[in-house]
């Protein structure tokens, strides 16, 4: 018996999401990289990130890479575009958070509006993950940027009518946030087309696992959402797919704890910038569209693994 | 050819014994023809049925053993495409290439490394546990593979194009079960008559899957099943979609021909360690059995030691920690105790902010199944009187005597029951409902 490569038909399609000046996510007619038997117009995009007020906590792999440039939002986004060609930013504004320095909205966008105009990359703005300030403060970027094609969120359920509302008036697509279920990130899709979002202005967070800290349990869910989206058409799931990943994985143990306290582990260094890298490079895998990423090396690695899989001889299965 | 569970099932005794663990031998039947039982689950299967069911009760992807002993490495038996459809069952081996042209010092490392280097994660030893052998003749191969044996008893590839080579190196360690590589279309008959002389695993390798298809072909009607698939993909790309083809062919088509477990080689890929362990991070994701490294620094075996787990682990089996007493931040007698499930995600998110608020604390990981704290309370496991003899049996008392416990914010209402449970002068305290805000609710912490 002879073989005969078995070709996937796909029938759905990933919506393209246009962001910043004139670039795309999505717009997939495959499952990851499958370019045998499909396309991915919009190879997926390395976000790196920005922080609003500097972050004492870092491990030093990353801490020594930005301790120039914390606590100046503007020259951290122009390093990370210029030095380490980031395709994105994302500005992370811990700044916001209640719990915290608890700056106020207007302050935020002005840091967000400054951002936005010293780069040239498309920007991605974040919130701190508490419902109702990031409410205030993503409507208030919203409002200050009004014909920008800047991605907020995170939005839930919770706050989904409010920032819906916001991003709609004002062109804005939402990076719509769910706890790692495939139901729940379709339901949520729901909730905001109902509401009259476009469905080419919703981005899927689907919450981002770290290598050894949850991410089999996304890696499954974002299969899961790509199964949905493609072989079952399902166009409430079809949307391209946000992970977080820098501060999850920059948080695990194991990319920061020193040789010195764990002897067998090895280069500290090493390992931080491997546990992003390995973390990114499985999410391209099941289904990634945006990478936001924090090590320059990392990132570099990440890079050279989107153009190595797109580096198919497909004329081994055209027949 | 895969037959169909109406055509297994008249080959069935047809009693309906229940002993294969299935209701019914037609279901047991359904089971086999989707390849997720095995015959031999059946104790009245006959002899006649087994020749003729063998064949297409044989998992899709064939399972094959090399080494033996601590290190040996058992891979195949797989019959999903996506880990959620059941499960991938068996980790792929993490191994290293070893040369004749390393120096003493060298191979010594590597060979320590095998027997030495391993990490505890989630209860499970992870560790590499492979060889592969390269030497310039049949002599030097010999030499290296018996040293290797002896230093570490790693499960051993052997890399030689010659099957005189691996013919004199497989022959002294061949109950160690070494894999030969590889047979070619050159050499196949050759190497295929060493592995049968020595009854060992050898690998087939073509720089197209029509090539090795053809090899697979071979192999089968030699009626050789311990074989390993090599598609030499050249890029990254390729390891991707060689890998897949592969996999869909043997699951989705049973496609026995390429109804095998696969190697890759990232440390031929590139000269750039880092972006070598970044390449061996797609073979483990995607399907490959056993993978093979330049080096052992454990600063990348970890990560994609722990991808294998993250990978292989049974997403129908949530990930469990251990129940017991876990300190963080070093703490003392006065630390606050805080009570919560063995879900692994729970325990990493909670012992991650604990860690992060920098102040010490003692958290109390009880044994719910795996479960989260809201679904464990629902079906009865996180409740007063189950939580209560957990923490007096815990030993907790003695490195914490202040009888305070802090349990979390989504079950505050058991708080007042805990307490009776509890007795003794024990005082519950409610904690805050999502992990994020527990630095805050730490630092302001103090016993009731």
């Amino acid at each position: 018996m002879s073989f005969e490569p078995p070709i996937d038909q796909i029938k759905g399609k990933i919506r393209e999401v246009a962001i910043g000046q004139n670039a795309k996510i999505g717009g997939e007619t495959t499952f990851p990289f499958h370019l045998w038997e499909g396309d991915m117009p919009n190879p997926p995009m390395i976000a790196m990130e920005v922080y609003d007020e500097p972050q004492p906590g870092w491990p030093e792999a990353v801490r020594k890479v930005y301790e120039d440039v914390m606590g100046d939002p503007v020259a951290w986004a122009k390093k990370c575009q210029d030095e380490f060609g980031a395709d994105a930013i994302v500005l992370q504004l811990r700044s916001v958070d209640p719990n915290g320095t608890d700056a106020s909205a207007e302050a935020a966008a002005a840091t967000v509006k400054q951002v936005n105009d010293a780069i040239s990359v498309p920007l991605i703005v974040l919130g701190t993950g508490s419902p109702e300030k990031d409410t205030e403060v993503l409507k208030k970027v919203a409002e200050t940027m009004p014909d920008d094609l800047i991605p907020i969120g995170p939005v839930d359920d919770s706050n989904h009518r409010q920032i819906g509302a916001a991003a709609m008036g004002y062109k804005k697509p939402v990076i719509a946030f769910t706890s790692m279920d495939v139901n729940l990130a379709k339901q949520l899709n729901v909730l905001l087309t109902q509401l009259g979002v476009p469905e080419d202005k919703i981005i899927i967070d689907p919450t981002t696992g770290a290598l050894g800290y949850g991410l089999d349990y996304c890696y499954s869910i974002m299969e899961r959402d790509r199964l949905a989206a493609l072989a079952q058409n399902d166009s409430k799931m079809q949307m391209p797919i946000f992970n977080n990943l820098a501060p999850e994985t920059w948080k695990a143990k194991e990319a920061k704890v020193s040789e010195e306290e764990e002897p067998t582990f090895g280069d500290v260094e090493t390992r931080g910038v491997l546990w992003e890298a390995i973390t990114a490079t499985s999410l391209l895998l099941c289904g990634s569209d945006v990478l936001v990423m924090r090590h320059p090396q990392a990132v570099k690695l990440v890079r050279t693994a989107i153009d190595g899989l797109q580096a198919q001889a497909k004329e081994k299965v055209a027949s | 050819m895969a037959l169909s569970g109406l055509q297994i099932f008249k080959l069935l005794a047809k009693t309906n014994c229940k002993e294969c663990g299935f209701p019914t031998c037609m279901a047991f039947a359904m089971q086999l023809a989707a390849g997720k039982a095995e015959l031999d689950k059946c104790p009245y299967v006959s002899d006649e049925a087994k020749a003729a069911l063998g064949e297409a009760s044989a998992p899709p992807v064939r399972k094959v053993t090399v080494g033996a002993g601590d290190l040996a490495v058992t891979v195949g038996e797989e019959t999903v495409m996506y880990r959620h459809e059941k499960r991938f069952e068996h980790m792929p081996g993490l191994g290293v290439m070893i040369t004749d042209a390393m120096d003493d010092a060298q191979v010594d490392t590597l060979m320590r490394q095998l027997k030495e280097q391993q990490f505890n994660y989630v209860g499970r030893t992870l560790r590499p546990r492979v060889a592969a052998i390269k030497a310039a003749d049949g002599a030097a191969l010999a030499a290296l593979a018996a040293k290797v044996d002896a230093g570490c008893g790693a499960a051993l590839v052997l890399v030689s194009d010659d099957a005189a080579a691996l013919k004199a190196a497989a022959e002294p360690l061949k109950d160690k079960k070494p894999l030969l590589y590889a047979a070619s279309e050159s050499n196949f008959d050759a190497v295929a008559a060493v592995a049968r002389e020595l009854d060992v695993p050898f690998a087939i390798k073509a720089g197209t899957l029509d090539k090795l298809a053809e090899l697979g072909q071979k192999a089968l009607d030699g009626d050789f099943k311990d074989v390993v698939l090599d598609p030499s993909s050249s890029s990254l790309g390729d390891v991707l979609m060689d890998q897949t083809l592969i996999r869909r062919s043997a699951v989705k088509k049973t496609f026995r021909a390429l109804g095998f477990p696969t190697i890759g080689f990232p440390c031929n890929m590139t000269d750039d360690r880092m972006l070598e362990a970044v390449y061996a991070s797609v073979f483990i994701a995607k399907y490959a059995g056993f993978v093979i490294l330049s080096d052992l620094d454990p600063a990348r075996t970890l990560p994609l030691l722990y991808l294998s787990q993250n990978i292989y682990t049974d997403p129908q089996k949530p990930m469990q920690m251990d129940q017991g007493i876990y300190p963080v931040n070093d703490p003392g007698p006065e630390a606050p105790i805080i009570v919560t499930t063995n879900f692994s995600l729970t325990y990493f998110t909670v012992s991650s902010e604990v860690e992060a608020s920098k102040m010490p604390a003692w958290l109390a990981i009880m044994d719910v199944e795996g479960q989260s704290v809201l679904t464990a309370w629902a079906a009865g496991k996180f409740v007063a009187d189950a939580i209560a003899p957990f923490l007096k049996k815990s030993g907790i008392e003695e490195k914490a005597p202040h009888k305070n416990v802090i349990i979390p914010g989504y079950v505050a209402q058991i708080s007042g029951e805990l307490e009776e449970e509890l007795g003794d002068g024990w005082q519950v305290q409610v904690g805050v409902r999502e992990a994020a805000d527990i630095p805050k609710f730490l630092r302001q912490w103090s016993a009731a």
